[in-house]
């Protein structure tokens, strides 16, 4: 099966497409239209892009002024420096100011792999989280990146979109649901559940597929929502199944696996678990895959967290 | 429309307001208020369009007060104006009380929850781009702090007002020389400060901030140019009116207590007197 395409074109389409028919729809980004696949948006709707230079602050003020005044704006930049440089812009003039801005972080996690932790984001989904009065969304295929991107639009509160750069499988049936803060049971499974967000469901899913072949049955949910999480889907997998691994591509450390563990631990759900992200460590360098590989997200890496799990 | 005469009158009683309020919080930002709260009555009473029954009109004006600390003149305003009673101040900085030390939408009037300082001028570039985008002919006024303007996103954002050509864009700089550490030119110098905006392409006016004639003149040639943002420096002085609090950095955010509450009310009192007394001052 070949790839098909990034999820950040997907996302540049989408948003086209709608915008197309909104003019409401404003994108605003910091000298980043190219890498968030939006040149062609720009050429066919100049009046819709606003470009703002290499200052994401005052990116994600202007944003912010702009939702404050009815306009539905997708503010877009580099995950690693929105997340981070414009932290308190979004804390403050976003969340806390309650305008419903749609803050897109592109080439997320490690999709700039070879270029260094500066353009990591391995941070964002910790630090958002902690910030009241921002939802949160990791696509992981195009399917999801669609249906994301649609409902975000009208979404009535302030969103984080993370997208990566590398093409990724379809890993939905055309029926499936997206729906913001509701998880996607990809595949059904009673032994073990992987719950993945984001360009990790894809090597769970295959992780699954080889270890149903030995005889394991796994469970794969897309958790695309981090906050508000799904504690429904969570706690049913947690009850249905005899051991949890999550995987993230994002540090262990405030991301979906520790907001699956308060959960459970809070419901009184005892069972194997184990988070699968990015270790607390100087980050290796490399392509994302490499680097998946390297922390084990990836079918053998998975397949192993699992049989040990299991064992645990 | 308030005769100049009215709006000092009006300024003398706000700053008899901010001290009551500060003095029942038991907390707040003295100097600050004191030094912005002329600039807000002409905006209020003599500028802008908006007002309790238009604030959810898309075509109001807006204000958007960067030095979010001297929250309590705009308490002070907006009570006047009708947004919300007088009597509610009474809960400032109270448990559970939407009025805290700094703006936040909850309170009536407020366009933006600000206390962090240098975010406001993006924010009002976005309500300025968003006003041209849809041909609405509203203005949008800024208050930022002198000492503020160590904030490197206030000079990104000024970049943007300029390169989007936003006359409808009018930043104020309560130019009253101190912060909470002491004089800005001994903190972070920023003189010479008319320079600076004029070199980043605003259209930039000087003028005496405490003096309510002068700011309502300037304020009605909005826009000074075409297609450019409009600065109006305005030169105040912090602790405004009260003889032992002006340019006394300590008075930054203290509270008065009843002696010195007693004696600023009564100097308060001495120039409303001679104010009242005194009719041909107005021009």
């Amino acid at each position: 099966m070949k790839p098909a395409k990034a999820n950040l074109e997907v996302f540049a389409e989408t948003l086209l497409e709608l915008a197309q028919r909104d003019r409401d729809i404003l994108v605003v980004t910091s000298d980043s239209r190219g890498s968030g696949k939006l040149t062609r948006f720009g050429e066919l709707l100049p009046e819709q892009l606003i470009e703002v230079g290499i200052a994401e602050q005052n990116m994600v003020g202007i944003a912010a002024g702009l939702a404050s005044a009815g306009k539905k704006v997708f503010a877009v930049s580099p995950a690693c420096f929105l997340t981070a440089r414009a932290l308190e812009q979004i804390k403050n003039d976003v969340a806390y100011s309650d305008h419903p801005v749609k803050l897109v972080g592109i080439s997320a996690g490690v999709s700039y792999g070879a270029l260094g932790s500066t353009h990591h984001s391995l941070h964002d989904f910790a630090v958002l989280r902690a910030i009241n009065n921002v939802d949160i969304v990791a696509p992981a295929d195009n399917f999801e990146t669609q249906g994301a991107v649609r409902a975000a639009v009208c979404h009535p509160r302030p969103l984080y979109l993370r997208f990566g750069k590398r093409p990724v499988f379809d890993l939905h049936n055309p029926d499936s649901d997206f729906r913001i803060g509701k998880g996607i049971t990809v595949r059904e499974g009673t032994d073990l559940t992987f719950i993945a967000t984001g360009e990790t469901v894809s090597p769970a899913l295959s992780a699954g597929s080889e270890l149903e072949a030995r005889g394991i049955s796994c469970r794969i949910i897309s958790m695309h929502t981090l906050k508000p999480l799904d504690e429904e889907c969570l706690c049913k997998a947690a009850r249905e199944t005899r051991a949890l691994i999550t995987v993230e591509e994002h540090s262990i450390h405030g991301g979906l696996g520790e907001a699956c563990a308060a959960v459970l631990m809070q419901k009184r759900l005892s069972l194997p678990f184990r988070i699968v992200g990015i270790p607390d460590e100087p980050t290796v360098s490399g392509s994302q895959l490499e680097i998946f590989a390297h922390y084990g997200i990836s079918t053998k890496g998975l397949v192993d967290a699992a049989l040990q799990t299991l064992a645990s | 429309m308030l005769s100049d005469h009215a709006l000092r009158l009006k300024s003398i009683e706000y700053r008899k307001k901010i001290l009551t309020v500060i003095r029942s919080a038991q907390a707040g930002h003295t100097g600050g208020s004191l030094s912005c709260v002329d600039i807000l009555n002409v905006l209020y009473n003599a500028v802008m369009n908006v007002r309790p029954e238009n604030f959810g009109s898309p075509d109001r004006d807006r204000y958007v007060q960067s030095k979010g600390h001297s929250v309590e003149a705009l308490y002070v305003v907006l009570a006047d104006k009708g947004f919300f009673s007088e009597e509610e101040l009474t809960t400032l900085s109270k448990y559970k009380s939407h009025f805290v030390g700094h703006p936040t939408r909850k309170v009536p009037g407020i366009e933006h929850n600000t206390g962090a300082l240098g975010h406001g001028l993006s924010f009002a570039v976005g309500q300025a781009l968003a006003g041209k985008e849809d041909g609405r002919s509203y203005k949008v006024y800024v208050l930022l702090g002198d000492g503020e303007l160590a904030e490197g996103s206030n000079w990104e954002a000024s970049i943007s007002a300029v390169n989007y050509g936003l006359d409808n864009l009018v930043a104020l700089v309560d130019r009253n020389g101190f912060q909470i550490t002491g004089a800005t030119e001994r903190v972070y110098p920023l003189e010479p400060l008319e320079d600076k905006f004029r070199a980043f392409g605003y259209a930039v006016r000087t003028v005496d901030g405490n003096n309510v004639a002068e700011l309502r003149s300037v304020l009605r040639e909005i826009p000074f140019e075409k297609e450019r943002p409009s600065l109006i420096l305005a030169r105040t002085t912090k602790g405004k009116g009260i003889s032992f609090m002006e340019n006394v950095a300590a008075w930054h955010h203290r509270v008065p207590n009843d002696d010195e509450y007693t004696l600023a009310i009564r100097e308060l009192e001495d120039a409303e007197i001679q104010l009242r007394g005194e009719p041909w001052v107005e021009r």
